[in-house]
């Protein structure tokens, strides 16, 4: 997520795995928009709980690979076409097979490097970008769930109660 | 652990009722009729279509000479070796997925893991038959048993393949093909009696016993699954090679084997086995088919590749042969080939939900059993049958027999242990699998 300026966020954070699958729950049942859930290690379903729409990444790489596909056929084409055609084994400068090595690879190239980008841009990972960081325990045994507030019209106190009550062991303000 | 799974019961008994035991017999029954049928057609010469025409275009010119003294049996034999070598990998299939399961420690396949299981049983059936068919027609297949080939007196002396003679010789080549059979078999049985003591004692060592054992079968495998396809399938075009050929037959197998696995995954499950199974499963099986397609295409590109590029008359003749010799009646299935075994699987399965959707899994890899069937036909019928190959009554007897057998061989074998392999120790993170 790229990082919001000047935001406030609720953090509840919890002991267990179980606790915070069945909080995503309640959570939302009671009306909260959940911004985001943080977790020591991938908890299975819990992007189903949390609703999250489908990843659009297929578009992205399908995308990143189209361009290099496009690159790799108008490189060749016109190179052995228009620019400098050559007879290479006795084969047509134009003939298909010898193309379909280059065209894979840069395909695979383009989407590869493409995907990269697009994770590094999506998760603000670059050098000089200040990682979101919620609660530094989520890297060792602890869950956070935020929630932001300008995304949801109930009072902070009203959420903490809801948090609270479905299991979180503290609630903490962050603001960014 | 958080489930989003509901758990539920891993005894199941899978029942080899008599109605599908009926069917597969009279399967069998339409099969051994189309065979008879094809083959009295052929001995008084139907079919046999305008072979004047096509004679002479220099492309057939008596290919390994063996087409002046062509007899209808040898598309008998022909298409019995085709049906074989295709059995035969797809029950090995299922070892090789097994074994690499226990030496990759996977735990989602274990839930699944009586159905490559059941597989391998078949090896002694094929391997008997080929047996059999090598010895009552090997002159009429391959080329290389002929003895004037070696005599330097005879007019038929060929130096090529009397350079190959170390190699490829009646006694070397039965015994290697002993030794496959044997090894695949003996080791599939190791494996199979240590699953089924673990499913009666349970504990760790039973699988440690079958990692060990199941890394040998990979060993011997990685040798014999090369040589195999060189003896069985590669010597039939004796003159022309091609080292791709081993990787090339192991990704045909394994495809085939794989499509079997999931085809037999996804029936079970509608007739209400194998509960545990969710669609995070069919989501593997299903990533499997489609990716080993993509790998046997990559296989088959390179080996089409380095032939093309290289253009040495000696390699390109098996691509001439294919394209436009024999009257150019291999076109057609040379890319009903390509289409089914790329093409189709890789457009069909690309999507997370088609992985997920049964009927589109089935469809998929139905597109690659058949695909792979052509394959084997493409690889075995221009080198022994030639002009003479089509797809008649006889080709589509021969598959349903060998069909309804291997099918009656993987039920009977089911029958034998619990659906489930209920005291594997990986089990319990198959159960909860979820991706």
């Amino acid at each position: 997520m790229a990082s919001p300026v000047n935001s406030r966020f609720l953090v509840g954070i919890f002991d267990d795995d179980d606790v915070v699958m069945k909080a995503v729950r309640e959570v939302r049942e009671s009306g909260v928009r959940i911004h985001e859930v943080y977790t020591p290690f991938p908890v299975h379903g819990l992007d189903v709980a949390l609703g999250h729409p489908r990843s659009r990444l297929g578009i992205a790489a399908f995308l990143f690979g189209l361009t290099g596909l496009l690159t790799a056929a108008s490189l060749m084409s016109y190179t052995e076409k228009f620019d400098w055609p050559m007879i290479v084994g006795g084969k047509d400068s134009f003939s298909y097979p010898i193309y379909v090595p280059i065209a894979f690879e840069l395909t695979v190239l383009f989407t590869a490097l493409g995907m990269v980008s697009t994770f590094i841009i999506s998760n603000g990972l670059g050098p000089t970008v200040k990682p979101l960081m919620f609660d530094l325990r989520t890297t060792d045994n602890k869950f956070a769930m935020a929630i932001d507030m300008e995304n949801n019209k109930l009072q902070e106190s009203e959420i903490e109660t809801i948090l609270r009550k479905s299991g979180a062991a503290e609630v903490n303000v962050k603001q960014f | 652990m958080a489930s989003v799974h509901a758990i539920p019961s891993l005894d199941e008994q899978f029942e080899f009722t008599a109605e599908s035991k009926r069917r597969l017999l009279i399967g069998g029954a339409v099969g051994v009729a189309l065979v008879v049928l094809g083959a009295v057609l052929l001995s008084a010469g139907v079919g046999e279509h305008a072979h004047e025409a096509v004679q002479g275009h220099g492309l057939s010119e008596g290919h390994e000479g063996a087409h002046e003294h062509y007899k209808w049996t040898t598309r008998l034999w022909a298409n019995i070796w085709v049906n074989s070598i295709y059995f035969t990998g797809i029950a090995v299939a299922g070892m090789f997925f097994m074994s690499y399961n226990y030496l990759a420690q996977a735990g989602w396949s274990s839930v699944i893991k009586r159905v490559p299981e059941a597989m391998p049983a078949f090896l002694p059936v094929t391997g008997i038959i080929m047996l059999g068919v090598f010895l009552i027609a090997g002159h009429d297949l391959f080329h290389w048993t002929h003895e004037g080939l070696y005599d330097k007196a005879s007019p038929e002396y060929d130096p090529i393949i009397a350079g190959k003679h170390s190699f490829l010789n009646t006694p070397f080549f039965l015994v290697r093909m002993a030794f496959y059979f044997i090894s695949w078999y003996m080791l599939w049985r190791v494996l199979r009696n240590l699953s089924l003591q673990e499913d009666l004692y349970g504990g760790t060592e039973y699988y440690y016993k079958s990692m060990k054992y199941g890394t040998a079968f990979l060993i011997v495998f990685a040798v014999t699954s090369s040589t195999a396809a060189w003896d069985l399938i590669m010597s039939i075009d004796t003159h022309w090679f091609s080292t791709m050929f081993g990787w090339y037959t192991l990704a045909s197998w394994h495809v085939a084997g794989l499509a079997t696995m999931t085809l037999t995954v996804v029936m079970l499950k509608e007739q209400g086995y194998l509960k545990a199974v969710n669609h995070s499963h069919l989501h593997d099986l299903g990533k499997f088919v489609f990716a080993f397609s993509i790998f046997w295409t990559y296989v088959w590109f390179a080996q089409f590749m380095l032939i093309y590029y290289a253009n040495l008359p000696e390699e390109t003749i098996y691509y001439r042969e294919r394209f436009s010799g024999h009257g150019g009646i291999f076109l057609a299935p040379f890319w009903v080939n390509v289409v089914l075994n790329f093409v189709f699987p890789f457009l069909v399965l690309m999507t997370r939900d088609a992985k997920r959707t049964t009927i589109l899994l089935k469809v998929a890899c139905w597109g690659v059993l058949i695909g792979h069937y052509f394959d084997f036909y493409m690889n075995i019928m221009p080198g022994t049958v030639g002009d003479h190959a089509g797809f008649g009554p006889i080709e589509f007897g021969m598959i349903l027999i060998f069909a309804c057998a291997f099918i009656w061989s993987v039920s009977t074998q089911l029958t034998k242990a619990n659906l489930i392999a209920k005291n594997h120790p990986l089990l319990e993170e198959a159960l909860h699998h979820d991706i």
